[in-house]
């Protein structure tokens, strides 16, 4: 019985797919961060990875954390430890590509916790990985862009081939992450094949300014696939 | 061909994508072909067929390898490359006569190289990722080539191409395994 490190971007969502194909999923852990540059989290729309959680079926812990830099490893570490306690979870799952200083921190977590950790996305090709989401039918919007040269277009942009096109060259010229793992992009999966429901967005705002930009959504609701 | 060994509790498991899967793509990347097999579905077939074998990591809390090191033992005669990475050089060790002690380390560190070896180059300071809770003895017939006693982080056999590294390669030193790709080539 595993617990998914959940945010509603696309990697946690692709880490509880692959977690879910080899072992049982119990429920997924959400971090609440009130700091919006969190050292840790994922935090555009994590508020509503409620709405990914019950599309996929499965229970959500969720926990506040004010977002200090090592306050929230101890408030990770609270919230770990009561997904054991109320799920009886036997190891935990995050969507970590590259980031030694997010692995490295939770392998600890876990190991003073007597956890697995698992973390299936660990060092996988980025532009790979996303036409592996996009050909396995993830349906994967844009809800934050934070590095140049990423203009408007690409606030609430779906990823499909010819965006991992886009990715792909600017990657070359500019070494941007495809994946977005360095902070440049943050996404919100509204469906895939673990998906029960899928989930439709009424009412979105945008908001951008010097290569900073945000998909806020407002309302959504799940849709019957 | 190069034979990627999983040495995970269970073929096929969540771990393998951590674990096995960077370095095969490594050495697909390097040009070299290779196969991925369980360590308990090892054949002599397969032994005999490798230019070269990695022994891969497993998680933190995986340690069912060191319970069977019988599975292991065809490791005492061979002359091929071999690169053991993490509880693959833990595995070496025990068959070579060292110990798997208790050493836990979690994350970026410093590695001292101290012996020139075809695999890690010249003697100078690199920086690796660790993940392990169990550390080696150094074993009879064995040098050390980064760390030092009781910190053991890579070692060679003295008259084979036989390699263990404590870290994880897969995490910016990707360099090692490409190295180790150009020793079955030449």
């Amino acid at each position: 019985m595993l617990g998914v490190l959940f945010s509603g971007g696309k990697d946690s969502v692709y880490a509880c797919k692959r977690a879910m194909d080899k072992e049982s999923v119990a429920c997924l852990i959400t971090i609440v961060s009130d700091n919006p540059d969190s050292y840790m989290f994922h935090t555009p729309n994590v508020r509503r990875a409620d709405l990914i959680a019950e599309a996929m079926g499965l229970p959500q812990l969720t926990w506040p954390t004010a977002g200090e830099e090592e306050a929230e490893l101890s408030n990770l570490r609270d919230a770990v430890a009561a997904a054991a306690d109320e799920y009886g979870i036997e190891g935990v799952v995050t969507g970590a590509i590259e980031s030694v200083y997010q692995a490295a921190r939770i392998q600890r977590i876990c190991r003073e916790l007597d956890l697995w950790c698992f973390n299936p996305l660990w060092q996988i090709d980025q532009l790979e990985y996303l036409k592996l989401l996009v050909s396995e039918g993830f349906l994967v919007i844009i809800t934050g862009v934070f590095a140049y040269p990423l203009d408007e277009s690409w606030v609430g942009a779906r990823i499909d081939d010819r965006l991992i096109e886009k990715l792909e060259v600017l990657q070359n010229k500019y070494g941007i992450n495809p994946s977005g793992e360095g902070g440049e992009i943050e996404t919100f999966v509204l469906d895939g094949p673990i998906f029960r429901k899928r989930i439709d967005i009424l009412k979105a705002t945008k908001t951008y300014e010097n290569y900073r930009g945000r998909l806020t959504i407002e309302e959504a609701r799940l849709v019957d696939k | 061909m190069i034979l990627v060994v999983d040495l995970c509790r269970k073929a096929e498991s969540l771990s393998k994508y951590e674990f096995i899967d960077p370095i095969a793509g490594i050495v697909s990347r390097a040009g070299s072909e290779h196969e991925v097999v369980h360590f308990s579905e090892l054949t002599a077939e397969l032994i005999e067929r490798a230019e070269g074998i990695i022994l891969c990591g497993t998680a933190l809390k995986d340690n069912l390898y060191a319970r069977r090191i019988d599975l292991f033992s065809w490791i005492d005669g061979i002359k091929k490359p071999l690169l053991a990475i993490c509880a693959g050089m833990q595995v070496v060790a025990a068959v070579f006569g060292g110990e798997i002690v208790p050493q836990t380390k979690i994350g970026l560190e410093r590695i001292e190289i101290v012996r020139e070896t075809p695999l890690l180059g010249p003697p100078r300071e690199i920086e690796g990722y660790h993940l392990h809770n169990f550390g080696v003895t150094l074993p009879p017939g064995f040098e050390i080539v980064a760390g030092r006693p009781g910190q053991i982080e890579a070692f060679k056999h003295a008259g084979r191409p036989i390699y263990g590294i404590i870290f994880h390669p897969e995490v910016r030193n990707r360099w090692v395994v490409e190295r180790f790709c150009g020793l079955n080539q030449s």
